[in-house]
């Protein structure tokens, strides 16, 4: 291993042998690891899993992200990619976390907000670092049931720190908005 | 090998970071300190807010001040080197070495009065990390990415609720203007900079406090004027929390929090 390979990330990986098969049965793994609270989504749908790199030192190296800092499903998450590389013959691995670039819900998958309408959570449709999003009520967010836009929000905060509570003015039910960041 | 630098190997650290950076330290303690008390203060409220919808909020905005607080002050402890984590930083310091501006220890009061407090202190975090996203301390640079979006939400919360209540009822009305005028000269301090906010300024790590205010009068002028509330005059001011010394609240509030770990010392969950 050359001192180039130790910049650049995707040299390590061709180098070392058999990596490419280790970081694709790891990325198999982490797809069956489901978000504590909305089980329904895969931490890789939703974005938190940045890379997965073999390491010079023959590690492999997973970077998560935090959705939110406070979160308590984090180090929930964390545990379970843990367990889950251990489980699944990658060898020695650790997991990094990564800060920047922030975590924003424009990351999550599309098969990831297909799953959250499904579940009955609305997806994000947009990033909410746009400025105009600084005040409430900026943009209408279609009812899940009825489809309606004619809906009003209850709370900007709702059960888990990445959802608010919505209600549709129309067909009167309530529902869930996974907030935009 | 010292005994300070057996510590900073034990911890990881490359030699260039062994140097201690006291201005640094107390810079980034500050932050720490800022997010860990209003997040406490905040907590407060669970429980007892005026509907369950607030008592949400009012929750998730102390859950991220305090996911901001470990952050910020793992890496104050990182910088000192001296193998205090977030934890001892948080639960075994005394009044007199914390670094909050005294608004963030002030009593919640009634709702309008924690709004209040709530977006004098949102709009400043968000003009802070909005800056220090450019950093020239990576480490810092990436905590602020994280936190700058946590905190335009904050505000987006607080400020709603404050041109809800200014522009609401007489009662309303009244109640969050009379804290506005009460909590108005402990902005001041928020803007007052010392030795070690100007060390950082000419290294290019953190910006110029007065560079800051104007673009917190700004937005916060903008939200008076929405909220039909009257900015107050400024007046003179002398707090230094950010140098230690502190309100009678903070004691009491930092009691309540140390509690667990100053009566079982070193109990875990």
């Amino acid at each position: 291993m050359n001192a180039l390979a130790l910049s650049d990330r995707a040299a390590g990986d061709a180098d070392a042998p058999g990596a490419a098969a280790r970081i694709a049965r790891a990325w198999a793994a982490l797809r069956d690891v489901e978000d504590p609270e909305i089980p329904t989504v895969s931490v890789v749908e939703l974005g938190v899993i940045r890379f997965v790199t073999a390491q010079p030192d023959g590690h492999l190296e997973v970077g998560l992200s935090p959705t939110y800092t406070g979160c308590p499903a984090t180090e929930v998450i964390r545990a379970l990619v843990e367990g889950a590389l251990a489980g699944a013959n990658v060898g020695a691995s650790r997991v990094v976390r990564v800060l920047a670039p922030a975590w924003s819900t424009d990351w999550i998958t599309p098969e990831g907000r297909r799953k959250l309408a499904e579940y009955g959570i609305v997806p994000p449709d947009h990033s909410s670092s746009s400025l105009r999003d600084l005040r409430p009520g900026s943009r209408p967010v279609a009812c899940p049931r009825c489809h309606s836009t004619h809906t009003e929000t209850v709370s900007e905060f709702g059960s888990t720190p990445c959802k608010a509570l919505l209600r549709c003015r129309e067909c009167l039910e309530p529902f869930e908005y996974f907030k935009c960041i | 090998m010292s005994a300070a630098n057996a510590m900073s190997a034990a911890n990881g650290m490359s030699p260039a970071t062994r140097v201690r950076d006291d201005d640094l330290f107390q810079y980034v303690l500050r932050m720490g300190d800022l997010s860990l008390v209003l997040g406490q203060r905040l907590g407060e409220w669970v429980g007892h807010s005026p509907a369950l919808e607030e008592d949400l909020g009012l929750a998730n905005i102390a859950l991220d001040l305090i996911g901001q607080a470990r952050l910020l002050l793992g890496y104050a402890g990182e910088i000192e080197g001296r193998g205090r984590d977030e934890d001892k930083l948080a639960f075994l310091r005394e009044q007199g070495e914390y670094f909050n501006p005294i608004l963030a220890e002030q009593p919640n009061g009634d709702f309008g009065r924690t709004i209040v407090r709530q977006v004098l202190i949102d709009a400043f975090q968000l003009e802070l990390y909005e800056w220090l996203t450019a950093s020239s301390d990576g480490q810092l640079a990436e905590i602020a990415a994280k936190a700058v979006k946590e905190t335009r939400y904050h505000l987006r919360y607080s400020g709603g609720w404050l041109v809800r209540l200014g522009d609401g009822t007489v009662e309303s009305r009244a109640r969050v203007s009379s804290a506005l005028e009460s909590l108005w000269s402990y902005t001041a301090e928020l803007f007052a900079e010392d030795a070690v906010d100007r060390a950082m300024a000419e290294r290019g790590i953190g910006p110029r406090l007065a560079d800051v205010q104007k673009a917190w009068n700004a937005r916060i002028d903008a939200l008076l004027a929405e909220a039909t509330l009257d900015r107050p005059l400024d007046r003179p001011y002398s707090w230094f929390g950010k140098q230690g010394a502190h309100s009678e609240h903070l004691g009491y509030m930092l009691a309540e929090m140390q509690y667990m770990q100053r009566t079982y010392p070193g109990a875990r969950w």
